[in-house]
């Protein structure tokens, strides 16, 4: 997909805002009153952002240069729920004691955190492969970052269109 | 104590690459999010897994509250030997729990 056809997607999602909004408003009015309310309900707000991705990533890496490649992150291209996305990360090793992943990072770009987890592996491990579910609170692309036992650092990119955000509903 | 389920085989040959499969219940409230009030409910989350092998840490996972409720996380080992896996979990409140699964290696 080209990078305008995303961007149009992305407004969209936008667009349909409006009425997920309404179904969340229609649950809180239960049991608050609204219009203060509507400003929190934005998960993903600059303003909420702890954190650059950027600074997360370099916190994590150091100066290294990240270099792309060896890394392959598969997560479902269109998210229904944001709540629970299944992600996989592998990399490209022999899992040795001379060759080996040692961390890896993943990182979002418009949650109010950058960071989503951080693993920690060996050469015990055997192959570098972890499975585990996140949350999203926007349409956003995720980066993986590999740190490998020589120092060097790899890394591989996947977006994901949200429909549901996290954080919005129950 | 929070319901956990781990998955792995029972046996396993020397040098096979086994999968392990965990997962624990938890709210994981990411500490974002407003509560029925309108206001913001405090963090709730598991922030270290950790997978020992006899003792020696074989996994190790640092979460943050962009993982899902009841956090999820497969991975691999190396049988090398019969023992005793130890997962552990600890998070925010003093959440601490330990399980623990043995492997037999023929």
């Amino acid at each position: 997909m080209n990078r305008s056809a995303k961007d149009d997607l992305a407004k969209d999602d936008l667009a349909r805002d409006d009425g997920r909004g309404a179904i969340s408003r229609r649950h809180l009015l239960a049991g608050a009153a609204t219009s203060a309310l509507l400003g929190t309900l934005r998960p993903a707000e600059a303003s909420q952002r702890t954190e650059t991705t950027q600074s997360a990533i370099r916190r994590f890496a150091g100066e290294a240069e990240i270099r792309g490649g060896r890394v392959s992150l598969d997560l479902p291209p269109l998210v229904e729920n944001g709540n629970t996305v299944p992600l996989t990360v592998a990399v490209e090793s022999p899992m040795t004691e001379a060759d080996h992943v040692r961390r890896i990072g993943i990182f979002n770009e418009k949650n109010p955190q950058p960071n989503v987890v951080t693993l920690h592996l060996g050469p015990r491990a055997g192959r570098a492969q972890v499975a585990t579910r996140i949350r999203l609170a926007d349409t956003q692309r995720i980066t993986a970052i590999a740190e490998m036992s020589d120092g060097t650092y790899w890394s591989a990119s996947a977006d994901a269109i949200v429909t549901l955000a996290a954080c919005l509903e129950g | 104590m929070a319901r956990a389920l781990i998955n792995l085989p029972k046996t396993a040959k020397a040098g096979d690459v086994i999968e392990i499969k965990t997962l624990i219940s938890h709210p994981m409230e990411t500490g974002f999010r407003p509560g029925p009030d309108g206001r913001i409910l405090p963090r709730n989350i598991i922030t270290e897994f950790l997978c020992r092998f006899e003792g020696e840490e074989i996994f190790r996972a640092e979460l943050f509250p962009a993982s899902a409720a009841n956090p999820y996380l497969t991975f691999t080992t190396v049988a090398t030997r019969s023992g005793t896996f130890q997962f552990t979990w600890r998070g925010d409140g003093g959440f601490d729990q330990t399980e623990t699964a043995t492997l037999t290696v023929a």
